[in-house]
């Protein structure tokens, strides 16, 4: 089997998906690549089912929240190629006080919980999720806290401000 | 033996109209209940011993760490990852500073490396023990459990002549440790690995060829390799499945790539494979140690940490004489020190499995998404839908075969 490398994983990607998948970077050689909401199961499915890429390993699934940005949720995803030892990370950025997003469970049932804990943290619906309920937090919380609109300790503190430290 | 389980349909709700003539017991299992080993419920439903149906509530010791770590500069990160597997503390401790010197681009000189690894290898005996000593315990048989505590008492000991602490250790820094392995350390090392093998065969003679535990261990909750890797299992448990997915070998770290050492791996996937891949890895560690010392030997003595001042924190008596480590010792504790925005996902191998650290970070104090990839959350969520159908019993030591850590669980 030939080595697998980022420069065939781009390659194979811009053959299927043409401008639907961007490639945002490399960091530390970890191939970065952006979709949308709306391509995401397909390049999913896609990645997990060639027969070249063979990215079938469901790492992670986690979100990051960027609050200054126009669309202000990123779903992150962390695939690994096991055979070859590749890894592959993909991110969605959806926007909006409810951002949706197709759910992978269809593809790994171990994307079960990692979407539970992501919509638990930051609200992100997972739509065709058969269970999407908090997991973490207790079922009663209004709010999801890893927003970075709540803080973690009280905002009148005034002795933590940055300002003190010279930014 | 029951058949091995190929499909599993996720999410077999408890309390699901199943019942019309209330046939079935509901019962809770946790969330303190000894057979737990830790807070977590299970809510199951029962037609006499065997489990219809179960679904699994976990975030009791939730202590948001994400959150907290977003408000926390790198060096103060480390006591919070002591506390996710608080069994094997040092993985995670050494996990997280690799992930922020693969942010910073240190390298460490070798010697430092093989003293990781050491650390990590220890670690990872004191967790095998307790996993494998307590699935002895939960079968019936107690005196494995006691007979192997006491060398865990002594890798306690080893921890303490390293760093201090015993449990939640934090060892080591960002670019080294913190000191210098003492004599006593190197000693007592040295006397574990003489004192360790006898003891361990002879909790291996208790175990692997005794007919009452492979009856009550063999064929119980055996899974497929396929199912595993849908699950996304990591660590032993998708090693006995007979998946060879070791991070220590496929993306090696720390220097893991001069080493000598087999992965171990099952055929069955059940729990008496379970129990022998982490046997079996315990005999592998130690090879991994005894390696480690030798080559330390051959290094330069005396390097504990990497060069790097703008990172690592100045000895404090210099802090006090020397104009250049007091600026450096300034910075640091301010968390002024200069960072690349980038993102790094940093895996090792833990005791359980993956652990990995996904660091987002924007050249801030502090960073600015840190997200765990914890080895037991996400094994432990095909343990309700594959107790379907099982004995109480049975889910009873599939669980602790799973060695789920509530740390690590809830995060």
């Amino acid at each position: 089997m030939d080595k697998l490398d980022n420069q065939i994983v781009i390659h194979h990607l811009r053959e299927k998906f043409g401008e639907q998948v961007r490639v945002i970077a490399e960091p530390h050689g970890l191939l970065t690549v952006a979709t949308e909401a709306e391509t995401i199961l397909d390049l999913l499915a896609f990645v997990k089912d060639d027969a070249q890429l063979r990215f079938n390993y469901l790492t992670d699934i986690t979100a990051v929240h960027y609050p200054n940005e126009d669309r202000d949720f990123c779903v992150v995803y962390h695939l690994h190629n096991l055979l070859q030892n590749l890894r592959l990370r993909i991110k969605v950025f959806v926007s909006g006080p409810t951002p949706a997003i197709p759910s992978a469970t269809s593809l790994w049932n171990g994307a079960n919980w990692m979407e539970r804990e992501t919509y638990d943290f930051f609200g992100i619906l997972f739509e065709g999720h058969p269970d999407l309920r908090r997991i973490l937090n207790m079922d009663e919380l209004e709010v999801f806290p890893m927003r970075k609109e709540y803080p973690l300790e009280d905002p009148n503190r005034v002795d933590k401000k940055d300002f003190y430290f010279g930014r | 033996m029951s058949k091995p389980i190929t499909k599993i349909t996720p999410n077999a709700a408890v309390f699901f109209d199943n019942d019309p003539q209330d046939e079935l017991i509901t019962l809770n299992i946790g969330p303190t209940h000894p057979a737990t080993h830790g807070v977590f419920q299970n809510v199951v439903q029962i037609d006499g011993e065997r489990i219809v149906s179960g679904v699994s509530t976990i975030g009791y010791i939730h202590r948001a760490f994400e959150k907290i770590a977003e408000h926390r500069p790198f060096y103060q990160i480390t006591p919070l990852t002591d506390r996710l597997n608080y069994c094997s503390s040092p993985i995670n401790n050494m996990g997280w500073h690799m992930t922020v010197e693969k942010l910073l681009d240190i390298e460490l000189p070798k010697r430092v490396q093989y003293m990781r690894v050491i650390v990590m290898e220890l670690a990872r005996i004191a967790d095998h023990i307790i996993c494998n000593g307590i699935l002895g315990v939960d079968t019936g048989a107690f005196s494995g459990f006691l007979y192997v505590m006491q060398e865990r008492e002594f890798i306690y000991e080893i921890y303490e002549e390293i760093c201090g602490s015993r449990l939640t250790t934090n060892i080591g820094r960002v670019g080294g440790f913190e000191r210098d392995f003492n004599e006593i350390a190197f000693r007592k090392i040295e006397e574990f690995l003489k004192r360790f093998p006898p003891v361990l065969k002879e909790f291996e003679n208790l175990f692997v060829r005794n007919r009452i535990f492979i009856e009550r261990t063999s064929g119980v909750a055996a899974v497929t390799p396929e199912a595993a890797l849908d699950y996304s299992w990591s660590g032993p448990i998708l090693r006995a499945t007979g998946v060879d997915y070791d991070v220590r070998a496929t993306a090696p770290y720390s220097s893991y790539e001069e080493f000598e050492f087999d992965v171990p791996v099952g055929t069955n996937g059940d729990v008496y494979d379970r129990f022998m891949v982490r046997n079996d890895e315990m005999w592998q560690s130690l090879r991994i140690i005894e390696q480690a010392l030798e080559k330390i030997k051959k290094e330069p003595a005396g390097v504990f940490h990497a060069d790097v001042p703008e990172f690592y924190l100045p000895p404090k008596e210099q802090v006090y004489t020397n104009m250049e480590a007091l600026i450096y010792h300034f910075k640091i504790v301010m968390g002024e020190w200069e960072t690349p925005k980038s993102e790094v996902y940093h895996a090792v191998e833990g005791a359980n499995g993956e652990l990995g650290f996904y660091l987002i970070h924007d050249g801030g104090r502090t960073p600015y998404r840190l997200h765990f990839r914890r080895p037991s959350f996400v094994n432990y969520q095909m343990f309700a839908p594959m107790s379907s159908g099982m004995l109480i019993s049975d889910a009873i030591i599939n669980m602790s075969s799973l060695n789920v850590i509530a740390g690590e669980l809830d995060a």
